[in-house]
Protein backbone atom coordinates (compact mmCIF):
# COMPACT_ATOMS: atom_id res chain seq x y z
CA UNK A 1 0.00 0.00 0.00
CA UNK A 2 1.46 3.37 -0.87
CA UNK A 3 0.13 6.84 -0.26
CA UNK A 4 -0.91 8.49 -3.54
CA UNK A 5 0.41 11.86 -2.37
CA UNK A 6 3.88 10.80 -1.28
CA UNK A 7 6.46 11.01 -4.05
CA UNK A 8 9.60 9.69 -2.35
CA UNK A 9 11.98 10.80 -5.13
CA UNK A 10 10.66 14.35 -5.00
CA UNK A 11 10.82 14.59 -1.19
CA UNK A 12 14.33 13.07 -1.18
CA UNK A 13 15.42 15.87 -3.52
CA UNK A 14 13.93 18.44 -1.13
CA UNK A 15 15.83 16.76 1.71
CA UNK A 16 19.08 16.73 -0.31
CA UNK A 17 19.50 12.96 -0.19
CA UNK A 18 20.26 10.83 -3.26
CA UNK A 19 18.46 7.46 -3.16
CA UNK A 20 19.03 4.25 -5.11
CA UNK A 21 16.04 3.07 -7.21
CA UNK A 22 15.60 0.14 -4.84
CA UNK A 23 15.44 2.42 -1.80
CA UNK A 24 12.81 4.62 -3.48
CA UNK A 25 10.56 1.57 -3.94
CA UNK A 26 11.13 0.27 -0.40
CA UNK A 27 10.57 3.67 1.23
CA UNK A 28 7.48 4.32 -0.90
CA UNK A 29 5.93 1.13 0.43
CA UNK A 30 7.10 1.47 4.07
CA UNK A 31 6.29 5.17 4.45
CA UNK A 32 3.00 4.62 2.62
CA UNK A 33 2.00 2.24 5.38
CA UNK A 34 3.14 4.66 8.08
CA UNK A 35 1.09 7.48 6.48
CA UNK A 36 -1.90 5.18 6.23
CA UNK A 37 -1.60 4.48 9.97
CA UNK A 38 -1.33 8.21 10.72
CA UNK A 39 -4.62 8.88 8.88
CA UNK A 40 -6.58 8.11 12.06
CA UNK A 41 -5.53 11.51 13.45
CA UNK A 42 -8.01 13.05 11.03
CA UNK A 43 -10.90 11.49 12.96
CA UNK A 44 -10.21 13.74 15.94
CA UNK A 45 -11.92 17.08 16.33
CA UNK A 46 -9.12 19.55 17.06
CA UNK A 47 -11.04 22.74 16.40
CA UNK A 48 -10.19 25.34 19.03
CA UNK A 49 -7.24 23.33 20.33
CA UNK A 50 -3.97 25.26 20.61
CA UNK A 51 -0.93 23.49 19.13
CA UNK A 52 1.91 22.46 21.47
CA UNK A 53 5.37 23.29 20.14
CA UNK A 54 7.10 22.94 23.50
CA UNK A 55 5.74 21.47 26.70
CA UNK A 56 7.04 24.38 28.78
CA UNK A 57 6.39 27.52 26.82
CA UNK A 58 9.37 29.78 27.45
CA UNK A 59 9.54 33.13 25.70
CA UNK A 60 12.21 35.75 25.13
CA UNK A 61 15.11 34.12 26.90
CA UNK A 62 17.83 36.73 27.14
CA UNK A 63 21.22 36.98 28.77
CA UNK A 64 23.88 39.61 29.32
CA UNK A 65 25.80 40.27 26.11
CA UNK A 66 29.20 39.44 27.59
CA UNK A 67 32.01 37.86 25.58
CA UNK A 68 33.16 34.45 26.76
CA UNK A 69 35.42 31.60 25.74
CA UNK A 70 34.58 29.78 22.53
CA UNK A 71 36.01 27.09 20.26
CA UNK A 72 39.15 28.40 18.55
CA UNK A 73 39.14 28.98 14.81
CA UNK A 74 41.84 26.35 14.46
CA UNK A 75 39.82 23.73 16.37
CA UNK A 76 36.70 24.44 14.31
CA UNK A 77 38.51 24.37 10.98
CA UNK A 78 40.33 21.21 12.06
CA UNK A 79 36.99 19.37 11.84
CA UNK A 80 36.23 20.38 8.24
CA UNK A 81 36.84 17.92 5.40
CA UNK A 82 38.67 20.56 3.29
CA UNK A 83 40.15 23.91 4.26
CA UNK A 84 42.55 26.48 2.86
CA UNK A 85 43.55 30.00 3.96
CA UNK A 86 41.49 29.68 7.16
CA UNK A 87 38.37 28.93 5.12
CA UNK A 88 36.21 25.87 4.53
CA UNK A 89 36.49 24.84 0.88
CA UNK A 90 33.43 23.70 -1.11
CA UNK A 91 32.90 23.22 -4.86
CA UNK A 92 32.61 26.47 -6.79
CA UNK A 93 29.14 28.02 -6.40
CA UNK A 94 29.57 31.31 -8.27
CA UNK A 95 30.83 31.43 -11.87
CA UNK B 1 37.51 -11.43 46.60
CA UNK B 2 34.84 -8.83 45.98
CA UNK B 3 34.11 -8.22 42.27
CA UNK B 4 34.40 -4.44 42.03
CA UNK B 5 32.76 -4.39 38.60
CA UNK B 6 29.48 -5.57 40.10
CA UNK B 7 29.14 -2.77 42.65
CA UNK B 8 26.65 0.05 42.16
CA UNK B 9 27.75 3.68 42.06
CA UNK B 10 26.51 4.19 45.65
CA UNK B 11 28.48 1.15 46.84
CA UNK B 12 31.58 2.44 45.06
CA UNK B 13 31.16 5.83 46.72
CA UNK B 14 31.01 4.17 50.17
CA UNK B 15 33.98 1.94 49.42
CA UNK B 16 36.11 4.83 48.19
CA UNK B 17 35.36 6.89 51.24
CA UNK B 18 36.04 3.97 53.60
CA UNK B 19 39.31 3.41 51.70
CA UNK B 20 38.27 -0.20 51.07
CA UNK B 21 39.48 0.22 47.48
CA UNK B 22 40.61 3.01 45.16
CA UNK B 23 39.09 4.36 41.92
CA UNK B 24 42.09 2.91 40.05
CA UNK B 25 41.19 -0.59 41.30
CA UNK B 26 37.64 -0.12 40.09
CA UNK B 27 38.63 1.17 36.67
CA UNK B 28 41.02 -1.76 36.22
CA UNK B 29 38.28 -4.20 37.25
CA UNK B 30 35.87 -2.64 34.75
CA UNK B 31 38.45 -2.69 31.96
CA UNK B 32 39.12 -6.35 32.63
CA UNK B 33 35.39 -7.05 32.66
CA UNK B 34 34.96 -5.17 29.35
CA UNK B 35 37.79 -7.14 27.78
CA UNK B 36 36.13 -10.39 28.77
CA UNK B 37 32.47 -9.68 27.92
CA UNK B 38 32.40 -6.87 25.38
CA UNK B 39 33.59 -8.96 22.42
CA UNK B 40 30.18 -10.64 22.89
CA UNK B 41 28.00 -7.75 24.16
CA UNK B 42 29.54 -5.09 21.87
CA UNK B 43 28.26 -2.16 23.88
CA UNK B 44 31.38 0.01 23.48
CA UNK B 45 32.20 1.77 20.23
CA UNK B 46 35.47 3.04 21.71
CA UNK B 47 37.09 3.90 25.03
CA UNK B 48 40.30 5.50 26.25
CA UNK B 49 41.34 3.44 29.26
CA UNK B 50 44.66 5.23 29.80
CA UNK B 51 43.03 8.68 29.91
CA UNK B 52 40.38 7.40 32.33
CA UNK B 53 43.10 5.81 34.46
CA UNK B 54 44.91 9.14 34.80
CA UNK B 55 41.69 10.71 36.05
CA UNK B 56 41.12 7.81 38.46
CA UNK B 57 44.59 8.27 39.94
CA UNK B 58 43.79 11.83 40.99
CA UNK B 59 40.07 11.41 41.72
CA UNK B 60 38.66 13.35 44.65
CA UNK B 61 36.42 10.80 46.36
CA UNK B 62 34.91 13.42 48.65
CA UNK B 63 32.92 14.70 45.66
CA UNK B 64 29.40 13.27 45.10
CA UNK B 65 30.48 11.01 42.22
CA UNK B 66 34.22 11.11 42.96
CA UNK B 67 36.11 8.43 41.02
CA UNK B 68 33.00 6.77 39.55
CA UNK B 69 33.32 5.85 35.85
CA UNK B 70 30.24 6.69 33.78
CA UNK B 71 29.67 5.31 30.26
CA UNK B 72 28.47 7.86 27.70
CA UNK B 73 26.05 7.29 24.84
CA UNK B 74 27.78 8.21 21.57
CA UNK B 75 25.41 11.16 21.02
CA UNK B 76 26.84 13.34 23.83
CA UNK B 77 30.01 15.40 23.20
CA UNK B 78 33.02 14.68 25.42
CA UNK B 79 35.97 16.89 24.53
CA UNK B 80 38.68 14.93 22.71
CA UNK B 81 36.55 11.78 22.32
CA UNK B 82 34.85 10.60 19.11
CA UNK B 83 31.13 11.42 18.88
CA UNK B 84 29.76 9.52 15.89
CA UNK B 85 26.09 9.04 16.87
CA UNK B 86 26.77 5.53 15.46
CA UNK B 87 26.67 7.10 12.00
CA UNK B 88 29.12 6.92 9.12
CA UNK B 89 28.49 10.60 8.49
CA UNK B 90 30.35 11.48 11.73
CA UNK B 91 33.06 8.85 11.44
CA UNK B 92 36.39 10.47 12.37
CA UNK B 93 34.75 13.42 14.17
CA UNK B 94 36.33 14.40 17.49
CA UNK B 95 34.26 16.51 19.88
CA UNK B 96 35.82 19.97 20.37
CA UNK B 97 33.94 20.68 23.61
CA UNK B 98 32.22 19.07 26.59
CA UNK B 99 28.44 18.87 26.73
CA UNK B 100 27.06 20.62 29.83
CA UNK B 101 26.17 17.24 31.40
CA UNK B 102 29.81 16.15 30.97
CA UNK B 103 31.12 19.36 32.57
CA UNK B 104 28.75 18.71 35.46
CA UNK B 105 29.73 15.04 35.79
CA UNK B 106 33.39 16.10 35.91
CA UNK B 107 32.60 18.78 38.50
CA UNK B 108 30.97 16.05 40.60
CA UNK B 109 34.15 13.99 40.34
CA UNK B 110 32.89 11.36 37.87
CA UNK B 111 35.05 9.92 35.08
CA UNK B 112 33.34 9.85 31.66
CA UNK B 113 34.47 6.49 30.26
CA UNK B 114 33.84 5.10 26.82
CA UNK B 115 31.46 5.70 23.93
CA UNK B 116 28.39 3.50 23.98
CA UNK B 117 26.61 2.12 20.92
CA UNK B 118 23.15 3.30 19.88
CA UNK B 119 20.75 3.42 16.98
CA UNK B 120 22.12 5.87 14.43
CA UNK B 121 21.21 9.41 15.62
CA UNK B 122 19.05 7.74 18.33
CA UNK B 123 16.52 6.61 15.72
CA UNK B 124 15.37 3.14 16.62
CA UNK B 125 14.26 0.81 19.40
CA UNK B 126 16.77 -2.03 19.07
CA UNK B 127 20.26 -0.55 18.47
CA UNK B 128 20.25 -2.51 15.19
CA UNK B 129 20.41 0.80 13.32
CA UNK B 130 24.01 1.42 14.43
CA UNK B 131 26.28 1.77 11.40
CA UNK B 132 29.08 0.01 13.25
CA UNK B 133 28.06 -3.00 15.33
CA UNK B 134 25.19 -5.01 16.78
CA UNK B 135 24.93 -4.76 20.55
CA UNK B 136 23.58 -7.87 22.27
CA UNK B 137 21.33 -8.27 25.28
CA UNK B 138 23.40 -9.54 28.25
CA UNK B 139 20.49 -11.78 29.34
CA UNK B 140 20.35 -13.55 25.96
CA UNK B 141 23.00 -12.62 23.43
CA UNK B 142 20.85 -13.69 20.45
CA UNK B 143 18.48 -10.81 21.29
CA UNK B 144 18.48 -7.03 20.95
CA UNK B 145 19.20 -4.83 24.00
CA UNK B 146 16.45 -2.36 23.06
CA UNK B 147 17.20 1.15 21.90
CA UNK B 148 18.16 3.64 21.09
CA UNK B 149 20.42 3.73 24.20
CA UNK B 150 21.06 -0.02 23.79
CA UNK B 151 24.80 0.25 24.37
CA UNK B 152 24.25 2.19 27.61
CA UNK B 153 21.71 -0.35 28.92
CA UNK B 154 23.75 -3.41 27.88
CA UNK B 155 26.97 -2.01 29.39
CA UNK B 156 25.23 -1.32 32.71
CA UNK B 157 23.44 -4.69 32.74
CA UNK B 158 26.67 -6.56 31.89
CA UNK B 159 28.52 -4.72 34.72
CA UNK B 160 30.93 -3.06 32.27
CA UNK B 161 30.16 0.30 33.93
CA UNK B 162 28.17 1.06 37.11
CA UNK B 163 26.10 3.69 35.30
CA UNK B 164 25.76 5.45 31.97
CA UNK B 165 24.14 8.44 30.34
CA UNK B 166 21.58 7.92 27.61
CA UNK B 167 19.12 10.14 25.80
CA UNK B 168 15.35 9.64 25.57
CA UNK B 169 13.28 11.11 22.74
CA UNK B 170 10.46 8.54 22.72
CA UNK B 171 11.59 5.95 25.25
CA UNK B 172 15.25 5.50 24.32
CA UNK B 173 16.40 5.31 27.97
CA UNK B 174 13.43 3.53 29.55
CA UNK B 175 12.84 0.82 26.93
CA UNK B 176 16.43 -0.52 26.75
CA UNK B 177 16.63 -0.28 30.57
CA UNK B 178 13.51 -2.47 30.73
CA UNK B 179 14.77 -4.98 28.17
CA UNK B 180 18.21 -5.25 29.85
CA UNK B 181 16.91 -5.37 33.43
CA UNK B 182 18.33 -2.09 34.72
CA UNK B 183 16.90 1.23 35.89
CA UNK B 184 16.52 4.12 33.43
CA UNK B 185 15.24 7.63 34.12
CA UNK B 186 13.91 10.15 31.62
CA UNK B 187 13.84 13.50 33.39
CA UNK B 188 11.12 16.07 32.68
CA UNK B 189 11.67 18.18 29.59
CA UNK B 190 13.91 21.10 30.55
CA UNK B 191 15.32 19.46 33.69
CA UNK B 192 18.68 18.66 32.09
CA UNK B 193 20.61 20.81 29.61
CA UNK B 194 20.71 19.51 26.05
CA UNK B 195 23.80 21.56 25.17
CA UNK B 196 26.27 19.15 23.59
CA UNK B 197 23.65 16.47 22.94
CA UNK B 198 23.46 15.98 19.17
CA UNK B 199 19.86 17.01 18.48
CA UNK B 200 17.30 14.54 17.11
CA UNK B 201 13.92 16.06 18.05
CA UNK B 202 14.58 19.18 20.10
CA UNK B 203 11.15 19.47 21.75
CA UNK B 204 11.33 15.84 22.98
CA UNK B 205 15.01 15.01 23.68
CA UNK B 206 16.24 14.68 27.28
CA UNK B 207 19.47 13.24 28.68
CA UNK B 208 19.13 10.88 31.63
CA UNK B 209 20.89 8.16 33.64
CA UNK B 210 20.84 4.36 33.42
CA UNK B 211 22.12 2.38 36.41
CA UNK B 212 21.59 -0.78 38.45
CA UNK B 213 19.57 1.00 41.14
CA UNK B 214 17.11 3.86 41.49
CA UNK B 215 19.42 5.40 44.09
CA UNK B 216 22.21 5.64 41.53
CA UNK B 217 19.88 7.34 39.04
CA UNK B 218 19.07 9.94 41.71
CA UNK B 219 22.79 10.54 42.38
CA UNK B 220 23.45 11.08 38.67
CA UNK B 221 20.46 13.37 38.26
CA UNK B 222 21.71 15.44 41.20
CA UNK B 223 24.94 15.96 39.27
CA UNK B 224 23.53 16.78 35.81
CA UNK B 225 20.26 18.67 36.43
CA UNK B 226 19.73 22.41 36.40
CA UNK B 227 19.42 25.53 34.34
CA UNK B 228 22.14 26.13 31.75
CA UNK B 229 22.57 29.44 29.92
CA UNK B 230 23.69 27.41 26.88
CA UNK B 231 20.24 25.75 26.59
CA UNK B 232 17.40 28.25 26.61
CA UNK B 233 14.85 25.43 27.10
CA UNK B 234 16.47 24.31 30.36
CA UNK B 235 14.31 25.34 33.30
CA UNK B 236 15.32 27.57 36.18
CA UNK B 237 14.25 25.61 39.24
CA UNK B 238 15.28 25.87 42.89
CA UNK B 239 18.06 23.45 43.84
CA UNK B 240 16.65 20.10 44.87
CA UNK B 241 18.03 16.86 46.30
CA UNK B 242 16.55 14.15 44.07
CA UNK B 243 17.58 11.54 46.64
CA UNK B 244 15.41 13.18 49.32
CA UNK B 245 12.57 10.61 49.12
CA UNK B 246 14.73 7.50 48.73
CA UNK B 247 13.96 5.05 51.53
CA UNK B 248 10.29 6.00 51.75
CA UNK B 249 7.50 3.42 51.52
CA UNK B 250 4.44 3.07 49.29
CA UNK B 251 1.82 3.70 52.00
CA UNK B 252 -0.89 6.06 50.84
CA UNK B 253 0.65 6.59 47.41
CA UNK B 254 -2.06 6.85 44.75
CA UNK B 255 -0.92 4.74 41.77
CA UNK B 256 -2.85 5.54 38.61
CA UNK B 257 -3.46 2.64 36.25
CA UNK B 258 -4.39 3.83 32.76
CA UNK B 259 -6.83 1.36 31.22
CA UNK B 260 -5.54 2.12 27.69
CA UNK B 261 -2.15 0.66 28.64
CA UNK B 262 -3.51 -2.80 29.35
CA UNK B 263 -4.95 -3.77 26.03
CA UNK B 264 -4.63 -6.74 23.70
CA UNK B 265 -1.52 -6.97 21.60
CA UNK B 266 1.01 -7.03 24.39
CA UNK B 267 2.86 -10.19 25.31
CA UNK B 268 0.51 -11.88 27.84
CA UNK B 269 3.53 -12.92 29.91
CA UNK B 270 4.61 -9.26 30.17
CA UNK B 271 1.06 -8.29 31.07
CA UNK B 272 0.82 -10.80 33.92
CA UNK B 273 4.27 -9.81 35.22
CA UNK B 274 3.22 -6.15 35.31
CA UNK B 275 -0.10 -6.99 36.98
CA UNK B 276 1.72 -8.98 39.66
CA UNK B 277 4.10 -6.06 40.25
CA UNK B 278 1.18 -3.65 40.65
CA UNK B 279 -0.48 -6.04 43.11
CA UNK B 280 2.75 -6.09 45.08
CA UNK B 281 2.64 -2.28 45.25
CA UNK B 282 -0.89 -2.54 46.63
CA UNK B 283 0.25 -5.08 49.24
CA UNK B 284 2.85 -2.54 50.35
CA UNK B 285 0.18 0.08 50.97
CA UNK B 286 -0.25 1.84 47.62
CA UNK B 287 -3.78 2.79 46.63
CA UNK B 288 -4.65 1.70 43.09
CA UNK B 289 -6.66 4.22 41.06
CA UNK B 290 -8.05 3.28 37.67
CA UNK B 291 -7.93 6.13 35.21
CA UNK B 292 -8.05 6.91 31.53
CA UNK B 293 -5.61 8.54 29.08
CA UNK B 294 -8.11 8.66 26.21
CA UNK B 295 -5.75 9.86 23.47
CA UNK B 296 -3.17 7.11 23.99
CA UNK B 297 -3.94 5.47 20.65
CA UNK B 298 -2.85 8.61 18.81
CA UNK B 299 0.50 9.05 20.56
CA UNK B 300 2.60 6.99 18.15
CA UNK B 301 1.22 8.85 15.12
CA UNK B 302 1.74 12.26 16.72
CA UNK B 303 5.25 11.27 17.72
CA UNK B 304 6.30 10.03 14.29
CA UNK B 305 5.12 13.29 12.74
CA UNK B 306 6.69 15.66 15.28
CA UNK B 307 9.91 13.72 15.85
CA UNK B 308 10.61 13.22 12.15
CA UNK B 309 9.74 16.83 11.32
CA UNK B 310 12.19 18.10 13.93
CA UNK B 311 14.79 15.53 12.85
CA UNK B 312 14.56 16.59 9.21
CA UNK B 313 15.46 20.13 10.26
CA UNK B 314 18.11 19.14 12.85
CA UNK B 315 19.91 16.74 10.53
CA UNK B 316 20.17 19.31 7.74
CA UNK B 317 23.46 20.36 9.38
CA UNK B 318 25.13 17.12 8.22
CA UNK B 319 25.94 18.32 4.74
CA UNK B 320 29.63 17.45 4.34
CA UNK B 321 30.79 21.06 4.59
CA UNK B 322 32.00 21.91 8.10
CA UNK B 323 32.59 18.53 9.77
CA UNK B 324 32.17 14.81 9.32
CA UNK B 325 32.18 12.86 6.11
CA UNK B 326 32.23 14.37 2.62
CA UNK B 327 31.60 12.50 -0.65
CA UNK B 328 34.63 12.17 -2.95
CA UNK B 329 35.04 14.35 -6.04
CA UNK B 330 31.73 16.26 -5.91
CA UNK B 331 30.95 17.85 -9.26
CA UNK B 332 29.04 20.74 -7.69
CA UNK B 333 27.62 21.79 -4.33
CA UNK B 334 24.31 19.96 -4.82
CA UNK B 335 26.18 16.78 -5.73
CA UNK B 336 28.27 17.20 -2.57
CA UNK B 337 25.13 17.44 -0.41
CA UNK B 338 23.11 14.61 -1.93
CA UNK B 339 25.94 12.09 -2.18
CA UNK B 340 27.42 12.91 1.25
CA UNK B 341 23.99 12.31 2.78
CA UNK B 342 23.30 9.21 0.68
CA UNK B 343 26.62 7.62 1.70
CA UNK B 344 26.65 8.92 5.28
CA UNK B 345 23.13 8.12 6.55
CA UNK B 346 21.68 4.64 7.10
CA UNK B 347 18.22 3.56 5.96
CA UNK B 348 16.25 4.45 9.09
CA UNK B 349 17.71 7.95 9.22
CA UNK B 350 16.92 8.52 5.54
CA UNK B 351 13.40 7.17 6.04
CA UNK B 352 12.75 9.55 8.93
CA UNK B 353 14.26 12.58 7.21
CA UNK B 354 12.04 11.90 4.21
CA UNK B 355 8.92 11.46 6.34
CA UNK B 356 9.77 14.62 8.29
CA UNK B 357 10.42 16.63 5.15
CA UNK B 358 7.12 15.41 3.69
CA UNK B 359 4.98 16.35 6.71
CA UNK B 360 6.52 19.83 6.73
CA UNK B 361 6.29 20.37 2.99
CA UNK B 362 4.08 22.99 1.43
CA UNK B 363 0.45 21.84 1.25
CA UNK B 364 0.84 19.12 3.89
CA UNK B 365 1.96 21.14 6.93
CA UNK B 366 -1.54 21.80 8.29
CA UNK B 367 -2.80 18.28 7.67
CA UNK B 368 0.12 16.59 9.41
CA UNK B 369 2.42 18.76 11.50
CA UNK B 370 -0.05 21.34 12.81
CA UNK B 371 -2.68 18.68 13.49
CA UNK B 372 -0.11 16.56 15.33
CA UNK B 373 0.83 19.54 17.51
CA UNK B 374 -2.85 20.00 18.40
CA UNK B 375 -3.28 16.35 19.29
CA UNK B 376 -0.11 16.73 21.38
CA UNK B 377 -2.04 19.30 23.41
CA UNK B 378 -4.84 16.75 23.96
CA UNK B 379 -2.28 14.18 25.14
CA UNK B 380 -0.81 16.72 27.60
CA UNK B 381 -4.30 17.44 28.93
CA UNK B 382 -4.91 13.71 29.45
CA UNK B 383 -1.92 13.60 31.79
CA UNK B 384 -2.88 16.81 33.59
CA UNK B 385 -6.30 15.29 34.37
CA UNK B 386 -4.74 11.95 35.36
CA UNK B 387 -2.34 13.59 37.83
CA UNK B 388 -5.30 15.16 39.64
CA UNK B 389 -6.31 11.63 40.63
CA UNK B 390 -2.95 9.93 41.06
CA UNK B 391 0.53 10.73 42.43
CA UNK B 392 2.20 8.68 39.73
CA UNK B 393 1.03 6.49 36.87
CA UNK B 394 2.18 2.87 36.74
CA UNK B 395 2.25 0.86 33.50
CA UNK B 396 4.47 -1.39 31.38
CA UNK B 397 7.58 0.12 29.78
CA UNK B 398 7.40 -2.09 26.70
CA UNK B 399 4.67 -4.41 25.41
CA UNK B 400 7.31 -7.08 24.68
CA UNK B 401 10.48 -8.58 26.05
CA UNK B 402 13.70 -8.34 24.03
CA UNK B 403 13.17 -9.88 20.58
CA UNK B 404 15.65 -11.84 18.44
CA UNK B 405 18.16 -9.79 16.43
CA UNK B 406 16.87 -9.19 12.89
CA UNK B 407 13.23 -10.06 13.63
CA UNK B 408 11.73 -6.60 12.97
CA UNK B 409 14.25 -4.77 10.80
CA UNK B 410 12.12 -5.00 7.66
CA UNK B 411 8.93 -3.67 9.27
CA UNK B 412 9.43 -0.08 10.53
CA UNK B 413 5.74 0.39 11.42
CA UNK B 414 5.78 -2.63 13.73
CA UNK B 415 8.97 -1.29 15.36
CA UNK B 416 7.34 2.15 15.82
CA UNK B 417 4.13 0.74 17.36
CA UNK B 418 6.15 -0.99 20.10
CA UNK B 419 7.04 2.47 21.48
CA UNK B 420 3.40 2.98 22.54
CA UNK B 421 3.99 3.06 26.34
CA UNK B 422 6.98 5.40 26.40
CA UNK B 423 6.25 8.00 23.73
CA UNK B 424 3.48 9.92 25.49
CA UNK B 425 5.80 11.00 28.33
CA UNK B 426 8.03 12.80 25.84
CA UNK B 427 5.08 14.43 24.11
CA UNK B 428 3.75 15.64 27.47
CA UNK B 429 7.18 16.66 28.83
CA UNK B 430 6.72 14.65 32.04
CA UNK B 431 9.28 12.41 33.80
CA UNK B 432 9.36 8.60 33.74
CA UNK B 433 11.42 5.74 35.07
CA UNK B 434 11.67 2.04 34.26
CA UNK B 435 12.61 -0.41 37.01
CA UNK B 436 13.02 -4.20 36.75
CA UNK B 437 9.88 -6.07 37.87
CA UNK B 438 10.49 -9.70 36.99
CA UNK B 439 11.26 -12.06 34.15
CA UNK B 440 9.67 -13.95 31.33
CA UNK B 441 11.17 -17.40 30.79
CA UNK B 442 12.12 -18.18 27.23
CA UNK B 443 13.73 -21.60 26.94
CA UNK B 444 16.68 -21.58 29.32
CA UNK B 445 16.89 -17.80 29.41
CA UNK B 446 15.24 -15.26 31.64
CA UNK B 447 14.26 -12.04 29.88
CA UNK B 448 13.72 -8.93 32.03
CA UNK B 449 10.44 -7.00 32.20
CA UNK B 450 10.36 -3.31 33.11
CA UNK B 451 7.74 -1.51 35.21
CA UNK B 452 7.29 2.14 34.30
CA UNK B 453 6.34 4.91 36.70
CA UNK B 454 5.38 8.27 35.18
CA UNK B 455 5.37 11.44 37.26
CA UNK B 456 4.16 14.93 36.59
CA UNK B 457 6.58 17.45 35.20
CA UNK B 458 9.40 18.29 37.64
CA UNK B 459 8.25 15.65 40.15
CA UNK B 460 11.43 13.55 39.85
CA UNK B 461 12.07 13.48 43.62
CA UNK B 462 8.69 11.88 44.29
CA UNK B 463 9.02 9.58 41.24
CA UNK B 464 12.45 8.33 42.35
CA UNK B 465 11.18 7.80 45.91
CA UNK B 466 8.32 5.65 44.69
CA UNK B 467 10.50 3.68 42.24
CA UNK B 468 13.02 3.08 45.03
CA UNK B 469 10.26 1.90 47.37
CA UNK B 470 9.10 -0.60 44.74
CA UNK B 471 12.66 -1.70 44.01
CA UNK B 472 13.37 -2.45 47.66
CA UNK B 473 10.02 -4.18 48.15
CA UNK B 474 10.56 -6.43 45.13
CA UNK B 475 14.33 -6.95 45.14
CA UNK B 476 14.41 -7.48 41.37
CA UNK B 477 17.23 -5.08 40.58
CA UNK B 478 19.61 -7.22 42.66
CA UNK B 479 19.65 -9.87 39.90
CA UNK B 480 22.60 -9.68 37.53
CA UNK B 481 22.65 -10.81 33.90
CA UNK B 482 24.17 -14.28 33.46
CA UNK B 483 26.98 -13.11 31.17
Amino acid sequence: MSSPDLNVSHVARLARIALAEEEVTTFQDQLGRVLEHIEHLKKLDVSGVEPTAHTHPIFNVTRQDTPGASISRQAALGLAPRTANNLVIVPKVVE
Amino acid sequence: MMDLARLTASELQQGFRAKAFHPVDVLRALESRIQSVDPTVQAFLSRDFEAALRRAETADVSLPLGGIPIGIKDVINVKGDPCTCASKILQGYTAPYDATVIERLRAAGAIPFGRLNMDEFAMGSSTENSAFQTTRNPWDTTRIPGGSSGGSAAAVAACEVPAALGSDTGGSIRQPAALCGCVGLKPSYGRVSRYGLVAFASSLDQIGPLARSTRDCALLLNAIAGRDPMDSTSLDQPAEDFAAELGRDLKGIRLGIPKEYFVDGMDPRVKSTIEAAIQQCAEHGAELVELSLPHTEYAVSVYYIIATAEASANLARFDGVRYGRRADQPKDLMDLYVRTREEGFGSEVKRRIILGTYVLSSGYYDAYYLRAQKVRTLIRRDFATAFDKADVIVCPTSPDVAFPIGERTSDPLKMYLADIFTIAANLAGICGISVPCGFVHEGENKLPVGLQFLGKSLAETRLLGIADAYERASGWSKENAPI
